[in-house]
């Protein structure tokens, strides 16, 4: 069961500190994006990273951040994104 | 402000300042293939209904060499150190096996280069 849908606001969690293999990219930790598409569920890397067979299955969606949310000093357009794919647990709702 | 740089992983570089992006292709060595082949059998192969590697195990060994080793290492030396960790951490072999073996080929090596060398 897929938690988030297609346009809701989410945030990354401030995990910073989190050891061993993390699949979230440490520039988009605690900033806010837009849910652009639910991926599907898929075995859990920070696990299989272990060799543990990664299930249950999480559900994986395609984010969308602002490249100004991003990098505060960034210089390109308003409107450029990045989309970075990321698994639920890493993620939370939000009103911002 | 939550963040903490002082925390941030050292292969964790995404958005760093990088420099120039070499973009010269070149042909893989012959041992570098090896290695790519040796990785797809790895990840292909099962052994009691488990991958024999997975790829999130090889980038877990590279994300644990310390940052010198990162640097300097080429791609396929990163892939050959990884593999090579993982099997002996699965108990495919040991490090003794592995060493008994290294020394083995090292000394056959040797013994071409001495026979080629002869006038």
């Amino acid at each position: 069961m897929s938690r988030f849908a297609p346009g809701d606001k989410v945030r990354v969690i401030a995990d910073f500190t989190r050891p061993g293999h993390v699949r979230t990219p440490w520039y988009c930790r605690d900033k806010a994006g837009v849910i652009e598409r639910a991926c599907g569920a898929f075995a859990n890397p920070e696990t299989l990273a272990y060799a543990k067979d990664g299930l249950p299955k999480l559900p994986l969606y395609r984010v969308r951040f602002a490249q100004r949310e991003l990098w505060p000093d960034y210089g390109g357009g308003a409107g450029d994104v990045v989309e970075i794919e990321i698994y639920e647990p890493w993620l939370k709702a939000t009103e911002e | 402000m939550t963040d903490k740089p002082g925390n941030r992983r050292y292969h964790d570089m995404g958005g760093l300042p990088a420099g120039p992006v070499e973009n010269d292709d070149h042909e893989p060595d012959l041992w570098e293939k090896r290695v790519d082949a040796m990785m797809v059998c790895l990840g292909t192969s099962v052994a009691d209904g488990k991958k024999l590697i997975t790829v999130d195990e090889i980038r877990r060994v590279i994300e644990d060499l310390p940052p010198d080793a990162y640097d300097t290492m080429s791609y396929y030396e990163r892939w050959v150190h990884s593999i090579s960790t993982i099997l002996a951490e699965r108990g495919v072999y040991s490090r003794e096996e592995l060493e008994a073996k290294l020394a083995e080929v090292k000394a056959r090596a040797n013994e071409q280069a001495s026979e080629g060398a002869a006038p």
